[in-house]
């Protein structure tokens, strides 16, 4: 892809999706899109709803397989069939949705599909609660829910439990699906601070988003998808506002960037 | 409902104590609703007789000028009323016990299929025909090989019988999950064709009688651990309660958590340690009936002894459904298993994009429903001595009323092992009352399909309150 050359690096890509293509029924939902990442930075990722960026991540979470198309990481061939694959390479995900298991408490959302257990092979509930505190207590001071279901806690608790549990597991690549949209301006700081930290420790991230303004703060580079096809990737500090829309709704690069 | 907002002050303060009572006791409301459902359907059932026997003479002296005013006066007094009844004695509570065991049995396994937002419809339909093999097993084929009585004549059954049922249900499960097909419609199928099956099996034959240590199993006079085996059952259960709330109190302080107050302690072992003894006092209290002395005593070639008192105490099955109902709930509770089998019932997206593999874990709730079902046919097929090809009919609508009635939420991922075995009490306790009582089956019917629906209606009640 051309849009690479200008953000030319010279170590290896944490990440490198290549050539992806995924579709639902003859439906194009991806279709020859490639885009990758550095440790240390965040790649904003583009585009209308159903513009396919959610569906061109989830192949990297696992949770979708491509039709065609190849995933590196670290320079390295991945086969992720499964979210269990893309945890086993450091790749953790908020989803929109944060994916949490409502009748559950805080502590097991958390430690959901990788729980301490006791000697005899046990959970160790009060293990994981005593865990869960300490994280929340850097992550988020006010929690204080920890012993009901999360289905009674407030969005932005959610999200933290969600957040949580993406960051406590040593992940390398972080994909972060909308994680402002349910959130108050207080929790959306947040958010950006925890971003910013995660950043400094060398984590790579895909942030997804509709807020352009957002992106253009938060995020390095910006790859914009319309139509399950590829418009570009681009450095934010090069572009305005005003030119990513337009990426966004007319699927044209900016005129002093094309050339 | 205005009445709610005027509550006098004081009342409210005595729901305060209440409440900081449970709080205190972390117990849980909802089983404290359901004692006292269970409680008051025991009572009812007990004076019942005795309140109709002073309906009757009442209207013989109003409207036939039958009897004396004075008469009937006296037939109100409580201690004739409670003397009268025959529900609440040890033997009644016995049988009760007994008879609850093959629905609970099953009703724990329905808690995992409705938590993980299934339905099971099959396993009456599995009871049947696992009990029809196991029939056959014991009687005609097994003796010919090992001889007529061999020892191992009942576990080779009992083997076979549960793994059948495992086989059966994981077969169901592996219909439902990986070839997608609801459940309903997988165990609606299984519900005819295992019913078929178990006619077909023994071309619609009765087996009966089963082998001799088998029959043990379903519970009779014999089938029991008697006095002395009751109270060794006691002490475990007591200690266990004692060790768990010490557990469970040294773990806090270890994490530094919040602890109990200890006099809540206390009492959560005095109400523990209390029901396990006064259910061992219960069933030691229930004798061995004269023919069965008789029996006893004349096989070993003696007169009966004068006065002599042989108490039944813990039948096996009731045994082997509290072993059951132990198990599941740490299953559910304390292994990686049961976790993921409510994370699935609260979201198995969720559940899956967690690393879960959500169609294994369906193929093996079911193959743990399934060989529960054959747990089941064995514990009823003893206590009948005999396997016929309708043995469990109509069992999947008492499992899950049992489950239900015990909380589980039909919407998933909300269920407690505990509730279903109260749930089976429950539906058990209002059928023995209805017959003791002389409801004929057209009634029993009709009162406990009313109760389910109520007791579901009730559930949503609380749950909104709750929440």
């Amino acid at each position: 892809m051309m849009g690479q050359d200008m953000t030319q690096r010279t170590d290896a890509p944490l990440v490198e999706l290549r050539d992806i293509h995924i579709s639902f029924g003859g439906i194009k939902a991806v279709d020859g899109v490639s885009v990758d990442l550095y440790p240390g930075e965040v790649m904003g990722l583009l585009g209308h709803n159903g513009a396919g960026k959610s569906t061109l991540i989830k192949c990297l979470s696992g949770a979708y397989q491509a039709d065609q198309g190849e995933i590196y990481i670290n320079g390295e061939r991945a086969t992720i069939r499964n979210p269990r694959d893309a945890r086993a390479y450091n790749i953790e995900t908020i989803y929109q949705t944060l994916a949490l298991a409502d009748n559950l408490d805080a502590a097991s959302n958390l430690f959901l599909g990788r729980e301490l257990t006791t000697k005899s092979g046990m959970l160790d509930d009060a293990g994981m609660e005593a865990e869960t505190r300490k994280i929340m207590k850097t992550l988020n001071p006010n929690f204080k829910k920890f012993k009901v279901p999360v289905s009674a806690l407030s969005g932005g608790q959610r999200q933290s439990v969600a957040i949580a549990r993406a960051v406590h597991f040593n992940a390398k690549i972080l994909i972060m699906d909308e994680p402002t949209a349910a959130l108050g301006p207080q929790e959306t700081q947040m958010v950006a601070d925890l971003i910013g930290e995660l950043k400094k420790q060398g984590l790579g991230i895909f942030l997804i988003d509709h807020d352009i303004h957002a992106v253009k703060q938060l995020c390095d580079r910006a790859s914009v998808m319309k139509n399950g096809q590829l418009v570009g990737t681009v450095k934010v500090d090069d572009v305005s506002e005003d030119d990513l829309l337009g990426m966004i709704i007319l699927g044209k690069k900016p005129a002093h960037l094309a050339a | 409902m205005t009445d709610t907002k005027t509550t006098p002050p004081a009342l409210q303060d005595e729901g305060g104590l209440f409440s900081r009572f449970l709080r205190a006791t972390e117990i849980d409301t909802r089983l404290l609703g359901m004692f006292g459902a269970l409680l008051l359907i025991w009572v009812g059932f007990h004076i019942f007789p005795g309140l109709r026997t002073f309906v009757y003479a009442l209207s013989g002296v109003v409207f036939q000028g039958q009897g004396t005013w004075a008469d009937t006066g006296a037939l109100l007094n409580p201690l004739t009323i409670w003397d009268g009844g025959v529900f609440l004695t040890p033997r009644n509570l016995w049988n009760l016990s007994v008879q609850t065991s093959s629905i609970g049995i099953m009703a724990t396994g329905m808690v995992l299929v409705i938590i993980t937002r299934n339905i099971d419809l099959s396993v009456g339909a599995i009871v049947g025909v696992t009990a029809m093999i196991m029939g056959l097993t014991q009687v005609e084929w097994l003796p010919p090989l090992l001889g007529l009585g061999n020892p191992f004549i009942w576990i080779i059954t009992g083997i076979i019988g549960i793994t059948l049922g495992a086989c059966i249900g994981a077969f169901h499960g592996w219909l439902i999950a990986y070839r997608g097909i609801p459940s309903f419609i997988v165990t609606l199928g299984g519900l005819l064709i295992w019913r078929g099956a178990a006619f077909l099996s023994a071309s619609g034959r009765t087996i009966s009688p089963v082998d001799t240590t088998f029959q043990l199993l379903g519970g009779g006079p014999y089938g029991t651990v008697g006095e002395v085996g009751s109270w060794i059952v006691g002490a475990i259960a007591c200690a266990a309660i004692l060790w768990m709330l010490y557990a469970s109190r040294q773990s806090r302080k270890n994490y530094g958590f919040p602890l109990r107050p200890i006099w809540a302690e206390i009492f959560m072992a005095a109400v523990g340690c209390g029901l396990v003894l006064g259910a061992v006092l219960l069933v030691n209290a229930y004798p061995w009936p004269k023919g069965i002395l008789e029996q006893y005593f004349g096989r070993l070639g003696q007169p009966v002894p004068e006065g002599v008192f042989i108490s039944h105490g813990f039948a096996i099955p009731v045994l082997i459904m509290l072993s059951v109902a132990i198990g599941m709930t740490l299953l559910m509770t304390r292994t990686r298993f049961g976790r993921y089998v409510f994370a699935i019932g609260g979201n198995p997206e969720a559940a899956a994009l967690s690393g879960i593999d959500v169609k294994w874990m369906t193929l093996r709730i079911f193959a743990l429903m399934g060989a529960l079902a054959g747990l089941s046919g064995i514990v009823a097929s003893a206590r009948l001595n005999s396997a016929t090809n309708a043995l469990g009919m109509l069992d999947e609508l008492y499992v899950i009323a049992a489950a239900v009635i015990g909380g589980t939420s039909l919407a998933g991922g909300i269920g407690t092992i505990y509730g279903a075995i109260l749930g089976a009490l429950v539906m058990q306790s209002l059928q023995t009352g209805m017959v003791l009582i002389g409801f004929d089956s057209a009634v029993q019917q009709i009162v406990v399909g009313g109760v389910l629906v109520f007791a579901v209606y009730l559930d949503n009640l609380y749950r909104k309150k709750a929440k």
